[in-house]
């Protein structure tokens, strides 16, 4: 468990940068923005839910709290989800919810000036772009910047009961 | 200790003495009254009156030594008790509540309110006390009223001697600074152990231990009257022609102790202390971590072996049995019996039965079924609405209840109770029941999409609809306030929901269901596969192997479980939530009997694993509704096990069925219509419908 809040650096003294925990799934790298981030801890003990889409892997109990675990890279179709001891659950506060995401591993904190986000291409069939908050562009790497808060509370996630659903 | 301190200690036990005192008014019988009850209301108000005038709380103190002044008399049998003055008390109890409140808050009680109040008692005092009776017991108050103009003291001046035991230095000089406020401080003596006071007072003797106890203990206090030594300050000559009555006061006076005691113990039987309810939930988490933490040491502790271990091994027994009780104890904090809810409605009855003069009997039923804090304090508002609602429209009218060949008496019942992992709370009436012509008449006003065709159930849910309400219901008991629609979104916001079964001239039952959120339960673990599962140990009715001569199957792979000459469906747990590796043969699976929302079925698992109390933790914090699964839970091993819905599952199971058929099927749907599967499922689907609407 890493508490990353602590870890702003000393880059933090420009106010239009903003902090992003990057993560990667496979060969890719995302970044979200370290404020949803409530800590991170290895992948274990998860309860399956039966009749939930495959990417909902289940639930697990964050020191008393039942918390929903979502595998990222089966989301965003990804090969190759396997589960050792390398697997991380970054643990994120969206609305008033606790969610664990699971993804390949961490890499590093990050801030990223204004000018370094480029607006997102218009294209995701699996990742719509609503659920990007844009590109970032760090030397020669690519970030792709999600929106962790509109993409897990989205209908599709089902990760959170629609009022449209009719319960 | 500061002023505030004990003005925090004054407001709840003024809050307690005036639930006691409702309960005694309430329980009061104005032909013969109980002279204990009446002493003991008496008590109260005098108690309150005490408290009030040390911390300056002039209308409380005022309005409760009117009231005190009419119990007293009643108590002497001087004011003949009847409903309205009964009335009157308990409307002078609410305003004593409206004051202490608006104290509480730091704002001045309302003043038109209070003298009303005031006004309210002493024209029962004027009118209803006899003349004959009146000199003996109000002269002398009337010739020191001269004096006194602003208290209308009802006992002579008199001087009394206050000890007080093993009081700190700094307690002791507040307590004489609020001795001289109630009477003069005649002499003085203070030693290392106690100290004496001489008071010269028209207060009573309880009225001055009740000031006290809001600073000390009745043991550190004993008062006693002094005989010889008349205080300097009082006019003699106002008393003398007076000292017959001022002889019976004091006789009295000598008569309180053999009642003291009674209260003192009252108190202690009442101790209770107020504690935020995150505080409980931070403890109930915590105790979980414990329990969690305290099963891993045990795991590594029970591969050690040899002697010289044997004082941890003994040590890890004892912290397993310590966690235990302790998470126990804690558990049980949160839970209170309902009637907690069901007391505050005698009161709301008797008012409402009288004002819509109406005769009703109400009854309550499961006061000890428990339920989590925060639900009983949540149900509270909803049910009065209901209460009312039944009280108003339900109940006929005594002569209409003759002519209808009923009792002349309603019977509202209160019910509680535990069923299939809910609880249960019933508003039973035997009453007109609803209109059903009415209703829709109503609806189609309303421009609600309704038709004749519409069963009882789909047509008494109409009236949660929001704004719905029939003209002929407005009155000023239940027209005002929430309507049904916030009494059915306050209990959907709690995760129930609210039936009504209504029979023409026979009564409205209105039935909440609230789901166990937040409650302990007592479960059975199951197991499946490698999964562990909770079934509610309620809904568990037995369990069996099933042999091949009891297992029949219908229209097909439908599966029957013949149980002593019932048959039963199987609902296999492996098949409806998809569980790999599970136990696919019947006969050497386990049944297990249950039943949900009234229906049975038999529901194959792969082994039983035992019983355990577990607390039920929200699935729908983070997540979602999960069909099937009602909540979810923490196992020893800090494992999530998610605990079954009965009712839900059976219709995730036709659910599933009706898919795999529908796939199956898909031409050939003709052919199988007149089945009987099809009918059982079209009705399913009917109920599912229903429900569905429901919550």
């Amino acid at each position: 468990m890493t508490d990353l809040s602590q870890s702003s650096g000393p880059a933090a003294t420009d106010l239009n940068q903003s902090q992003f925990l990057i993560f990667s799934l496979g060969d890719e790298e995302y970044a979200i923005d370290i404020l949803k981030v409530q800590e991170i801890r290895g992948y274990e003990n998860v309860t399956r839910i039966a009749n939930a889409p495959a990417f909902i892997k289940g639930v697990t109990n964050l020191r008393g709290v039942i918390v929903p675990i979502v595998d990222l890279r089966l989301r965003f179709a990804l090969e190759n989800a396997e589960y050792n001891s390398q697997t991380v659950v970054i643990v994120v506060n969206v609305g008033q919810r606790v969610i664990g995401i699971v993804v390949d591993s961490v890499s590093d904190v990050m801030a990223l000036l204004p000018e370094q986000i480029k607006p997102a291409p218009e294209f995701g069939a699996t990742l719509s772009a609503d659920y990007l908050s844009g590109l970032g562009s760090v030397g020669d790497r690519m970030l792709v910047l999600v929106d962790i808060e509109r993409l897990l509370t989205s209908e599709e996630m089902a990760l959170v009961e629609q009022v449209s659903d009719g319960h | 200790m500061d002023i505030q301190d004990f003005s925090d200690t004054f407001f709840e036990e003024a809050e307690e003495l005036l639930a006691d005192m409702e309960g005694h008014l309430l329980a009061l019988d104005p032909a013969v009254p109980d002279i204990e009850q009446l002493n003991a209301i008496f008590r109260a108000a005098h108690s309150i009156k005490g408290g009030a005038g040390t911390f300056g709380f002039e209308a409380l103190q005022r309005t409760t030594h009117i009231f005190e002044n009419l119990l007293d008399h009643a108590r002497r049998g001087e004011l003949n008790l009847r409903g309205e003055i009964i009335d009157a008390f308990l409307a002078t109890k609410d305003e004593l509540s409206d004051q202490l409140a608006a104290y509480r808050n730091g704002t001045t009680p309302d003043q038109a309110a209070f003298e009303q109040a005031c006004h309210v008692l002493n024209s029962i005092a004027d009118q209803e006390i006899g003349d004959g009776q009146k000199t003996s017991g109000t002269s002398v108050p009337e010739g020191s009223a001269a004096t006194q103009p602003s208290s209308q003291a009802s006992q002579a001046m008199q001087s009394l001697m206050v000890t007080l035991k093993n009081v700190s230095e700094q307690d002791r000089s507040l307590l004489i600074e609020e001795l001289g406020q109630l009477g003069d401080i005649v002499e003085q003596h203070s030693d290392a152990g106690q100290c004496r006071v001489i008071l010269a007072t028209t207060e009573g003797a309880d009225a001055i231990e009740a000031v006290m106890c809001f600073i000390v203990e009745p043991e550190q206090v004993s008062i006693a009257p002094v005989a010889s030594t008349t205080p300097p300050s009082v006019d003699k000559a106002s008393i003398a022609g007076k000292a017959p009555a001022t002889d019976t006061l004091s006789a009295k006076k000598a008569s309180p102790p053999p009642v003291r005691p009674a209260k003192a113990k009252s108190t202690q039987e009442n101790g209770s202390i107020r504690v935020a309810v995150d505080k409980v939930d931070q403890i109930i988490n915590l105790v979980g971590e414990l329990i969690i933490t305290q099963s891993m040491l045990d795991q590594t502790v029970s591969e050690l072996q040899g002697s010289e271990h044997a004082a941890l091994l003994s040590g890890m027994s004892l912290l397993q049995r310590n966690a235990r009780d302790l998470q126990e104890a804690v558990m049980s904090i949160r839970m209170v019996p309902m009637d907690y809810v069901f007391s505050r409605f005698p009161r709301l009855v008797r008012d409402l039965a009288g004002k819509l003069g109406k005769q009703i009997e109400l009854v309550t039923e499961g006061e000890s079924t428990e339920l989590d804090k925060s639900l009983t304090e949540r149900i509270i508002d909803p049910l009065t609405h209901l209460v009312r609602n039944s009280l108003d429209h339900g109940i006929e009218l005594p002569d209409t209840r003759v002519a209808a060949g009923k009792p002349t008496t309603g019977r509202l019942t209160l019910s509680a109770q535990h069923q299939g992992g809910n609880i249960l709370i019933e508003v039973i009436d035997d009453g007109a029941g609803l209109n059903r012509e009415r209703i829709l008449a109503k609806a189609n006003e309303n421009g609600l999409n309704v038709s004749d065709a519409m069963s009882d159930e789909e047509v008494w849910q109409l009236i949660f609809a929001p704004g719905f309400s029939t003209a002929a219901e407005i009155s000023d008991v239940s027209g005002r306030g929430v309507g049904m629609d916030v009494v059915k979104r306050n209990i959907q916001a709690m995760g129930g929901h609210v039936e009504i079964l209504s029979r023409p001239g026979q009564g409205t039952t209105t039935r909440i269901v609230l789901p166990l959120t937040l409650a302990i339960l007592d479960g059975m673990s199951v197991k499946v596969g490698a999964e562990m599962f909770i079934l509610p140990l309620s809904t568990v009715i037995e369990s069996l192997q099933p042999t091949h001569q009891d297992l029949y199957t219908m229209a097909g792979d439908d599966l029957v479980l013949r149980v002593r000459e019932e048959y039963l469906p199987v609902v296999a747990l492996h098949e409806t939530l998809d569980v790999a590796n599970a136990c696919h043969q019947p006969t050497e699976s386990i049944a297990v009997i249950v039943q949900g929302e009234g229906r049975r079925y038999a529901l194959l698992v792969d082994d039983l694993v035992g019983q355990q109390q577990v607390v039920v933790k929200n699935l729908e914090t983070n997540y979602r509704r999960v069909p099937g699964i009602s909540a979810a839970t923490i196992l020893g091993d800090g494992s999530v096990a998610l605990i079954l819905d009965i009712a839900d599952l059976h219709r995730l199971h036709q659910r599933k069925r009706r898919d795999a058929c529908s796939v199956l099927t898909d031409g050939a749907q003709q052919l199988s219509s007149s089945g009987h599967p099809t009918t059982e499922s079209t009705s399913e689907i009917l109920t599912t419908t229903a429900e569905d609407m429901t919550p």
